[in-house]
């Protein structure tokens, strides 16, 4: 019998959870985004719209942060440990994020009548969106620029060179702009009249500047992240590359076409090209190039269990999550988004 | 600050601050659904207000807990690389099915929350249950993982290395089942005395009516059931350490002579040098009694544990008396209070018997902290107990303390703001609800 590789099946699993994570909690993130470059005369629609989307699903989107975080430490310990290590003051810094970005977005939401409170919470909410996706984009491409060094679990290289580098700091602009982007497309659909207006707009200015971004960041990688660069330009991951600009393109047009269910659908597949690009180019390598996923992965007697176990669970998640999400993003909410409260 | 006690402060800071929440997050959600459940019953009025101005405590409440929960994954391998390196994959499983479970409590916390409108009555009502249910057992799951740090199983080692895995051993180790009895229960008490007291302190201040009676009796329903259960779970979980840590029994006793017919020693302050408890109260035997049965039970004193083994008797004594002595308070409240509910057919509502439920209010937190001191301080200097020193667990990272500085500031803005909100919700006199009548928002 063809013996299946446990650590890739759940290396691939946590590519999957990382997706999820980005199409789901990073909008979130994005909203925070909007709502921190809220402008215009409908700036006070815009918050609550974008409040109304994210109300009911950021907390359950962003389990999926723990999913991967989890299947990292149990399939790969090694890999999570010199991760936490290296990486300490950057993943602290999105942890900082994570718990000023939800802790002021509920804050705010319960103080609405205390005007000044509330704005205060508001700006802190906002701002707090940007730190997270910026900081976990850094940390990616610091993952793969082949910097941060490892020998006998011990980190050998600087504790802030690998991630304050050009590469890694364009990535986690990328991050955040991707974010920008799928709130924005997303938005379009859970909007109406003006400002869907509003939205389109925002969408089109963000798909933009994540495609200028990853422009920009492209010759970045050569010197930056040889090992990716080689296999983005001319390897396994180019057909995704190629599939990202195709299916950018797409959902900015799309947007700009005022087709936004297909500029939805778009982008979420861009992000999936992006993530598992980035995946396929960076294989077999958790951290270039010291630790790879064969070598950082527990023994099998760990990884059976644990799979049987992501199997059982997923048999309740998903089916809840589809009812989560059916309830609140099946039917047009568009049309109620005046008028209720 | 060295960077182990800055890691440790910033860990402890964390888990003291999380733990609240995760409480309320266990014993919040089983509240709503009785209260929902009465008023799809009774559809008195009363029951429906109390659940939404609940259900908007839970959700600032759930939301904290999350985020400072998040940080605990991420602080695991910030502070404790070490310990994640050797341990992830052993106990992985029970942190996986923690995932699920807050998971479940998310997605339908956020269907209950903002689906009133959109779901039937009957439907709104059952998400309650597996936001109650999986409240629960992401509890159960991870301290599945703190049961493996007091006992640790299902692995091996050879020449230094970790071998022979099996994460279900390890789920299932030894002292999993009494430990996680006991927490589960504690979040039961503490979330049923709290809101209890929140309520019978309305009473004192003279709004006897309906609603505050009503919401009194549910709280104490929960704590008068919860409170007795643990008394018998404490002692087993006694029995079990004395079993199998006599360095922390040894601490949370302040019992330095190794001996039969060992004293049980209540307050005083240790003298660690001298080996002896100052101005302590201590019954005869008390000791070997409560955890063999026996006076001629042999109880292991610090005095014969390696200096450098000693877990710190100064910190575990007084925490492990003020959780016995806040557990033991609540637990005569909660028998007065089911007798005279027994006898008078009401709930207590005289000014002295209001004034006790609202003491005991704070009590039920002040007994979980002091009790995860006692597990938590009582291991060291262990973190896997006979396995790896905390020590060589830290991380070898720059600037622990100050992150630790930034959390910690953090936790109490947000602390402070977090009572502000539920303040605010308590006295909250907006108009009335059209559903139900009374001020909820």
């Amino acid at each position: 019998m063809p013996s299946l590789n446990l650590a890739w099946v759940i290396a691939g699993l946590i590519v999957v959870g990382l997706t999820t994570y980005v199409i789901l909690a990073g909008a979130d993130f994005g909203g925070g985004v909007w709502d921190f470059l809220a402008r215009g005369p409908r700036k006070a629609e815009q918050r609550q719209a974008i409040a109304k989307a994210m109300g009911p699903v950021w907390e359950a989107n962003h389990v999926w942060l723990i999913f991967v975080l989890v299947l990292m430490f149990t399939a790969f310990p090694p890999a999570f440990a010199a991760m936490s290590t290296a990486l300490a003051i950057p993943l602290s810094l999105a942890a900082v994020g994570i718990v000023l970005r939800g802790a002021n977005f509920v804050f705010r939401a319960h103080a609405a009548s205390v005007a000044g409170a509330a704005r205060i919470f508001g700006v802190m909410f906002g701002a707090a969106s940007l730190i997270t996706p910026f900081m976990l984009g850094l940390c990616v491409g610091a993952l793969g620029s082949g910097n941060i060094r490892v020998e006998n679990s011990k980190i050998v290289s600087s504790y802030y060179t690998p991630w304050l580098a050009p590469f890694p700091i364009l990535t986690g602009l990328l991050a955040v702009a991707l974010c920008s982007f799928l709130a924005a497309v997303y938005l379009t659909l859970e909007t109406s009249g003006e400002l869907q207006e509003d939205f389109r707009r925002r969408a089109v200015i963000s798909g933009i500047a994540t495609a200028v971004i990853a422009t920009i960041a492209l010759p970045f990688t050569i010197e930056g992240a040889p090992v990716l660069w080689q296999q983005l330009i001319w390897g396994r991951a180019t057909a995704l590359v190629i599939g990202t600009v195709v299916l950018g393109l797409v959902a900015m047009m799309m947007s700009y076409l005022r087709h936004y269910s297909i500029a939805r659908i778009a982008t979420i597949a861009e992000v999936a090209c992006i993530v598992g690009g980035w995946a396929l180019a960076q294989a077999p390598y958790m951290i270039v190039p010291d630790i790879t996923v064969t070598g950082a992965a527990a023994p099998d007697s760990a990884l059976g269990p644990q799979l049987i176990a992501l199997a059982i669970g997923l048999v309740f998640l998903l089916p809840s999550l589809g009812f989560l999400l059916y309830v609140f993003k099946g039917q047009n909410p568009a049309a109620e988004i005046s008028g209720e409260e | 600050m060295s960077d182990l006690l800055a890691a440790r402060a910033q860990m402890g800071t964390s888990l003291a601050f999380h733990i609240i929440f995760a409480a309320l997050g266990i014993g919040l959600p089983l509240l709503l659904c009785i209260s929902e459940g009465m008023y799809l019953r009774t559809k008195k009025p009363e029951y429906l207000a109390l659940a939404k101005k609940w259900a908007k405590a839970t959700a600032i409440l759930f939301a904290v807990g999350a985020v400072s929960g998040t940080v605990l994954s991420f602080e695991l391998g910030l502070l404790w690389p070490g310990f994640m390196q050797y341990a992830g994959s052993i106990v992985g499983m029970p942190f996986s099915l923690e995932g699920y479970a807050f998971f479940i409590e998310a997605i339908f916390l956020g269907l209950y929350l903002y689906g009133r409108s959109r779901l039937s009555p009957l439907v709104h009502w059952l998400t309650t249950i597996p936001i109650a249910v999986s409240g629960m057992l992401s509890g159960i799951f991870v301290v599945a993982v703190n049961g493996w740090m007091n006992s640790p199983t299902g692995f091996k080692v050879v020449d230094g290395k970790v071998t022979d895995i099996d994460p279900i051993a390890a789920l299932f180790n030894p002292s999993w089942f009494q430990q996680a009895v006991h927490s589960t229960l504690s979040a039961y008490i503490a979330t049923g005395f709290a809101v209890a007291a929140v309520y019978a302190i309305g009473m004192l201040r003279g709004r006897k009516d309906d609603y505050h009676c009503k919401a009194l009796a549910m709280g104490l329903i929960i704590g008068c059931i919860a409170a007795p259960l643990q008394l018998l779970s404490g002692h087993a979980s006694a029995v079990w350490v004395s079993e199998n840590q006599p360095a922390k029994l040894a601490a949370m006793e302040s019992h330095f002579e190794t001996q039969t017919c060992a004293p049980l020693t209540i307050g005083g302050i240790p003298n660690t040098e001298k080996g002896t408890v100052d101005y302590a109260i201590q019954i005869p035997c008390g000791l070997s009694l409560l955890v063999g049965f026996n006076p001629n039970t042999k109880v292991t004193g610090l005095n014969d544990i390696a200096p450098e083994l000693r877990p710190k008797t100064s910190i575990v004594h007084p925490a492990f008396d003020i959780m016995v002595g806040s557990g033991m308070f609540m637990i005569l409240v909660s028998l007065g209070a089911a007798f005279t509910a027994w006898r008078t057919r009401r709930v207590p509502d005289k000014k002295w018997q209001l004034w006790t439920v609202a003491l005991t209010g704070p009590l039920g937190f002040i007994a979980i902290e002091a009790g995860w001191t006692v597990t938590e301080v009582g291991r060291q200097p262990w973190v896997v107990y006979g396995f790896v020193k905390t020590s060589d667990a830290v991380t070898t990272a720059p600037g622990v303390a100050i992150f630790f500085a930034l959390f910690t500031f953090m936790y109490i803005s947000m602390a402070v703001i977090v009572v502000w909100l539920l303040r605010r919700l308590a006295k909250s006199t907006s108009k009335p609800d059209k559903e139900s009548g009374y001020a909820v928002a």
